[in-house]
Order: C-alpha cells, then structure tokens, then sequence
C-alpha cells in the first residue's frame, strides 16, 4: 500500500512538471505560431535588400497573417536575396500579386506584406513573385535627403 | 630547495584531486544509467528529492512572479512600455531566474540532505557494510539519488518559471490592470520556445548534474563525525551555489550572445 502511495505522488510530480514544461512552451512562448500554421506551400521571391528580415517572420495580407517567411538565401547568379515563403493553403494569391518589406510600427519588427493582383491563375507552390520591394534602408533614406537638399541649394544658386 | 618543491607539489596534489573528482563523476554518471534498471530505487529518491522540494519552488515561484510583476511594471512605466510587462517577467524567468534560483534552492534544501544522508550512512558504518556483504554502494546509495536529482531539477524550474508567470500575470493584469491581451500576446511573439525555453532546461539539466554531484561527492568523501557531516552539508551548499552561477555566466555567453 506505501509502494502504490509514493508512485502516486511521483507520478503526479512527473505529470506537473511536464504540464508546466509544455505550458511554457506553448502558452508562453511561441511554439504555436512557429509550428502550427498547418499545410503551406512555398512561394519563392526575390529581393534587392532584406533589411533586417529574418527567418518565421509573419507574412501579412490586409494585416492578417497568412504565411511565415520560411527560409532566406542569397543567389549568386542575380545577386539578390532569395526569400521562401511559406503560405498558408487555405488562402490564394493571384499569379501577379506583389511582395514589400514592411515594418511593423516605427522601429519594429520587418515582416511581408502580399498585396494581390489581378490575375485569374493563383500562385502554386514552388511559384516565384516577381514583383517585389526591397527594404527601405534608413543610410538611403537620409542619403537621398541630404542629396536632395544639396541639389536643390545648388540649383537655387 | 624544500620550499620551491612546496608550491609543485601543492599543484600536483590539485591535479590529483582534480582527476580523482572527474572520475568519480564518470563512474557516478555511468552508473546512473545503470541504476534505472532498478527504478523502484529511483522513483523512491525522486519522491524524496522532488516531491519535498516541491512546496519551496512553488512558493518561492510564486513569490518572484509577484516581485517580478511589480517590479517590470514600475520601471516599464518610466518609459511607457508596460505592455510589455509580459514579455519581461518570461524571459527574466525561462531565461535565468527559473534554471538559477531553482537550482539554489534545490542545493540548499535536496543538496543538503542528500550530503546528510550519504554522510551519516558513512559515519554509521553503513557504506562500510555495504562493500563487505559485496554490494557497491556507488550503485546501490549514490547512482539512484543522482539519476533522481538530474531527473528532477528540470521539472522543478519548469514549475518554478511557470507559477512565476502565473504571479507576475495575477499582479500585473489583476492586480494593477495591465492589459491582459498584450501581455499575453507579447509574451507568446517574444519568447521563443526553442531559444528560450529550451535553453532554459538546458541550463537547468547541467545545474542538476551540478547539484547531485556536489552533494554526492562532499557526502561521500565526509569525514565521518558529527562535527564532518555537519562541514560537509556546509560545504555543498556554498560550492553548489558557486559553481551554479559561475555555469550560469558561461551558458549564458554561450547560449545567448546575439551574432
């Protein structure tokens, strides 16, 4: 009867501790949104700059999340950057639907924004989208500007 | 002459030792694995070592969970970010408080008595016993409280960190008014559950390694008194708790350096 007891309690220890593990996990982390998007399919698109992009970033249509940002590589025949992105298969995008980095917020996270197009046939799995927008590079941006202010001070002379 | 002989062989005895405590590691190691062929032996010690620790780590969870809660609020405040309360108490916990404060704990409550109890057995006469009926009392005492110890430190920080969340979620969304939406949803796109998560049982698997081996080695080689028993549990929790967090600063540098 005292064998059947201290099982019990270490038995219900063991089970504690992994609800807790698996709590964590899931709950807390983000295991769910890492691993249960369900089926994809991966489209494939090119990119002149990435920016800070990274690999599970969210892929948002209309700002819902439709896929994850399944691998990132870099092509030495085109020099571009090589993004994977794994769609979700309940939802379509035309043929011709466009790929921008965007960010989230002001200083945020860089996630995918899939705006669709107009073509009748939808994009299948191993497609690329062709068009697509780099990143906007803060040093550009602020280059560009100062450029643009030169120019203009130039020309007003 | 004598004197330059003296500081060689004082290095010399510390390689020694050194060697002496790595194979008895090994052998402790081994043997472990072996002892699960025995596992009422093992279920037994985890009830000793995992059950009884269990009313300290939850309370103490808890606890840091309430401090935590408190304490991100008051700073995030400053910046305007208490959304992000969420998001903090986590990574605090699963990242370092859990694995740490855990272990500490463990090697002053389960430490302590696992260097009592191997030393008392010593000073008894009983490990002495032991070999002359030809049992081995490194598989028979030591093998089943080390497989119990390392079987159990990771369930116990899991329950530590996630009874901390619990806390800083009851101060901070129930008891403050954090909003509950962003501290949840924060928390879940921050923390990832592999480099968070799991690191963080990494982190606790090598400190219960740590603890039991510890706790094993200074019970077993005690001297055996009162006064020798009494040193040795001394012993355990200071060299313990010193050789958890110098592993904790190395695990980090390894496992969390952004490059």
């Amino acid at each position: 009867m005292k064998r059947t007891g201290v099982d019990l309690l270490v038995g219900l220890f063991v089970l504690l501790g992994f609800a807790a593990l698996v709590f964590l996990a899931m709950r807390a982390g983000n295991m769910s949104s890492a691993v249960g998007l369900g089926p994809t399919y991966d489209t494939l698109a090119r990119f002149d700059n990435i920016g800070g992009l990274k690999p599970r970033a969210a892929v948002r249509s209309a700002g819902v999340v439709v896929g994850r940002v399944a691998a990132i590589r870099f092509d030495d025949q085109s020099y571009q950057a090589e993004v994977v992105l794994a769609l979700d298969q309940r939802y379509h995008f035309p043929k011709d639907s466009s790929a921008k980095i965007l960010t989230s917020g002001l200083l945020g996270e860089q996630y995918i924004g899939l705006e669709p197009g107009g073509d009748e046939e939808m994009l299948a799995a191993g497609d690329r989208i062709t068009m697509t927008q780099s990143a906007v590079v803060l040093e550009n941006l602020v280059g560009q500007f100062l450029y643009g202010k030169a120019a203009e001070g130039a020309g007003k002379k | 002459m004598r004197t330059l002989l003296l500081p060689l062989q004082w290095l010399v005895g510390f390689v020694v030792a050194v060697g002496e405590g790595a194979r008895f590691f090994v052998h402790l190691c081994w043997l472990s694995l072996a002892a699960l062929r025995r596992p009422r032996l093992v279920i037994d010690q985890v009830h000793f070592i995992g059950n009884y620790s269990l009313s300290i780590i939850l309370v103490s969870g808890l606890l840091i969970g309430f401090v935590l809660g408190l304490q991100g609020y008051y700073t995030l405040r400053r910046y305007g970010s208490e959304e992000a309360l969420g998001v903090l108490v986590t990574l605090s916990l699963v990242r370092e408080l859990g694995p740490v404060v855990t272990a500490l704990l463990f090697a002053g409550r389960a430490g302590t008595s696992l260097t009592a109890e191997v030393g008392l057995m010593k000073a008894g006469e009983q490990i002495d016993a032991m070999e002359m009926m030809a049992v081995d009392p490194v598989s028979r005492v030591l093998a089943p409280r080390f497989a119990a110890a390392v079987f159990s430190m990771p369930l116990l920080a899991a329950l530590f960190s996630a009874l901390g969340v619990l806390g800083g979620y009851l101060v901070g969304v129930v008891m403050i008014g954090v909003d509950a939406g962003s501290f949840w949803g924060q928390m879940q796109s921050g923390v990832d559950w592999l480099d968070d998560v799991g690191n963080g049982v990494v982190k606790s698997v090598v400190f219960g390694f740590t603890v039991a081996y510890v706790a094993l080695f200074v019970g077993f080689n005690a001297q055996p008194t009162p006064e020798g028993v009494a040193r040795a549990t001394t012993t355990t929790v200071v060299a313990a708790s010193l050789a958890i967090l110098g592993l904790d600063f190395i695990m980090t540098a390894l496992m969390f350096s952004t490059d």
